[in-house]
């Protein structure tokens, strides 16, 4: 960001989620007032009443859109933000809520609500990017607050945020534990999954479960007959994919291709 | 005929999305609606069809403030339906966790949420300009629950570690012993954290709640306990469906839970506080005298105080629970699956929360039912709102604005939670 002599305004907006990813914020606690010294937070619901007006420098998206008031309101937000960052599984990839999207909503709203006709709801959950441009995504669910740390530093200097594409198995490596699919027999998407989380799931003996959604070019058809190999049901293969980021191309149709 | 509306279309500080709506007509609050536009989510239904070993990730995911609660009324309801019981230092560390979240969870509310309403600031952010201090020891006190969160859970939002019959990975004894360094002073910053919420100037508001909790026999309540309320209502848990039920009220387009043939209920720190007090720990009842908070808490606006002494055992309690420590065998019991229903309540921090499935033969999830915290409270909110406010009627819009928004946060509520909450018609009187 350019330096203009004022601080640069940042707001975070929530859609369809769980506040997880806002709350990574406030759970920087060592760094949540050197951040509000370094930027003017004008718009930040779940912290504050203050409210400035746009436009703003960055803005942060979390939530995944589920209503057709949710579609406009998130054009207005692009209209006011001079960059975008969406933060977290749901507003990247629609999230949990975007199993929904391989059921009718109408069932499922039926199961829920006693007075269906009360729910205003779209078919589908879908990320951010499907309905604006977004300038850059952040993974998990929930996001890693000191990945967050680094996209706000990042765009407060103008330069592109350092968040390795490569996958949790990489990470899990570098922490030096043991692979629990090749140890244990565990079944793990830590070949498949985008990095962030730091391989916590190995690293607490647990086969990673595909929270931060899909690495770069993700060899899921590998992983899926190593999986079967270990005597997984391909519908448990299928089920594994189709979880927090279960819209995510290849999880999808890697889901689909299982029976899910 | 006058008639005065008081409107809050965003209610800031809370999680997630919800609006209210106060009509006052001819010197009383003729209508207060809280209303929640939070989009629905339908995990119950997302959850039919899923592994019972599923549960617990994927309930977390309601609420990312609370999902230890989730994680923990999950597990339980499934290992109730399978009908394992869990030893005794796996419970212990499930107590651990659960005092972990409630530091981090009752910190976050006490200083960033809910202090700003008593000394007139717009949020912690804006209070840390003026007292720089204060808001640096309430985010050290928040960190230490997130600490003890990580270490047991593997992150603070969505833990990791929390599986059906138990952990994927218990800690060790040392790395426990690192941590209570830190809870030592944390338990002293909580100290210093009721003393402080004890000087702030509280409303007069005195409500006549029926308080229901969860009443374990000999320790204040996180996992177990039978549910009891202040009116002599006293069950299991899995006998929790014939008794409270949440319906449409006429005229309006929320649901409502109330215990039948009882009414409305209350849930939460004022609760429990009331229902266990002789089971927080000596320095917790202490100190409580030492303020002058009675045995029974009436006024909503007071909840800041129990929530701080909340954290003050929590403190305790975590400290307690980690000298008595033994590593166990195994960090989980066998499981096998079984068809069944299974029942589970806990203690969020904001209030009890009920789970219930019901499992195929070979595990699979035919059924969910869970009724968060701040569901159950919705009508105790409305009714504060009409009678605390009803009280206020003299002051300007501003202030009597920013009061109703002070009454909700009383209740620490969680819209994001409130899985049942629709969406509501704006246009009304």
């Amino acid at each position: 960001m350019k330096p203009t002599g004022r601080k640069p305004k940042l707001a975070v907006w929530k859609f369809s989620s769980c506040d997880g990813c806002q709350l990574s914020l406030l759970d920087c606690e060592d760094e949540l007032l050197a951040v509000a010294g370094a930027i003017e937070i004008a718009y930040f619901l779940e912290a504050t009443r203050a409210q400035i007006g746009g436009p703003y420098d960055l803005s942060l998206v979390e939530g995944s859109i589920t209503t057709a008031h949710d579609a406009d309101r998130i054009k207005e937000v692009r209209k006011r933000s001079r960059r975008l960052v969406t933060i977290g599984a749901c507003a990247t990839a629609g999230g949990i809520q975007a199993l929904r999207n391989f059921k009718d909503v109408k069932e499922l709203t039926a199961v829920v609500y006693a007075r269906p006709d009360y729910i205003d709801t779209l078919a589908t959950s879908t990320p951010i990017s499907a309905h604006v441009p977004v300038d850059f995504e952040l993974r998990g669910c929930p996001i890693n607050k000191r990945q967050l740390i680094e996209v706000i530093c990042a765009f407060l200097i103008g330069r592109k945020p350092v968040t390795p594409a490569h996958s949790v198995c990489v990470e899990c490596k570098l922490r030096g534990n043991v692979c629990v699919m090749v140890a244990h027999g565990t079944a793990c998407l830590g070949p498949v999954t985008h990095a962030g989380c730091g391989a916590i799931c190995p690293s607490y003996d647990r086969g990673c479960y595909g929270c931060y959604g899909p690495m770069e070019t993700p060899n899921v058809a590998a992983l899926s007959e190593k999986l079967q190999r270990l005597g997984l049901p391909g519908h448990e293969v299928g089920r594994l994919y189709r979880t927090f980021n279960a819209d995510a191309e290849p999880f999808r149709s890697e889901a689909e291709r299982h029976g899910a | 005929m006058a008639r005065r509306t008081i409107k809050v279309d965003a209610l800031a500080r809370v999680e997630g999305e919800g609006a209210l709506h106060v009509t006052v007509r001819d010197g009383a609050v003729e209508r207060a609606e809280l209303r929640f536009y939070e989009p629905p989510r339908f995990f119950e239904a997302l959850l039919r069809g899923r592994a019972y070993t599923e549960a617990p990730d994927i309930a977390a995911r309601i609420c990312g403030i609370c999902p230890v609660a989730y994680q923990m009324s999950a597990v339980h309801a499934m290992e109730d339906a399978l009908g394992v019981s869990i030893p005794q230092p796996l419970r212990d560390l499930r107590r651990l966790l659960y005092c972990a979240e409630w530091i981090e969870s009752h910190a976050l509310h006490i200083y960033m949420l809910h202090a700003p309403d008593f000394l007139g600031f717009e949020g912690a952010i804006d209070m840390a300009r003026a007292h720089p201090g204060v808001v640096a020891r309430g985010l050290a006190l928040k960190k230490t629950g997130n600490d003890l969160m990580a270490l047991l859970g593997g992150r603070e939002v969505h833990p990791i570690n929390v599986r059906v019959g138990g952990f994927y990975k218990v800690p060790r004894r040392r790395d426990l012993a690192a941590i209570a360094e830190g809870l030592k002073r944390a338990r002293d910053v909580a100290l210093e954290t009721v003393k402080w919420v004890a000087g702030f100037d509280f409303p007069e508001c005195e409500r006549d709640y029926q308080l229901v909790a969860l009443c374990p026999a000999a320790e204040y309540p996180f996992n177990e306990g039978r549910i009891v309320s202040s009116r002599g209502l006293d069950i299991a848990a899995r006998d929790y469906d014939e008794h409270f039920e949440e319906e449409h009220v006429a005229h309006s387009t929320a649901l409502h839970a109330h215990i039948r043939g009882r009414g409305a209920y209350l849930v939460g720190p004022l609760a429990r506080y009331a229902l266990n007090f002789d089971k927080l720990s000596p320095l917790a009842r202490a100190t409580a005298r030492d303020i002058g908070l009675d045995r029974v808490c009436r006024n909503p606006y007071r909840s800041i105080m129990v929530r701080a002494i909340e954290v003050l055992y929590a403190c305790d309690e975590a400290l307690r629970l980690i000298e008595s420590y033994a590593e166990p065998d195994a960090p989980c019991v066998a499981l096998s699956p079984r068809a069944g229903v299974g029942h589970g309540c806990t203690e969020a921090p904001r209030g009890m929360l009920y789970h219930r499935y019901q499992l195929a033969a070979d595990g699979t999830i035919i059924s969910a039912r869970i009724v968060p915290p701040t569901s159950q409270n919705q009508a105790s909110i409305e009714e504060d709102l009409t009678i605390c406010v009803g009280a206020w009627l003299d002051l300007p819009d501003d202030a009597l604005r920013h009061r109703c928004e002070q009454t909700v946060r009383n209740y620490d509520p969680c819209i994001s939670c409130a899985t049942h909450f629709l969406r509501v018609d704006m246009n009304r009187v």
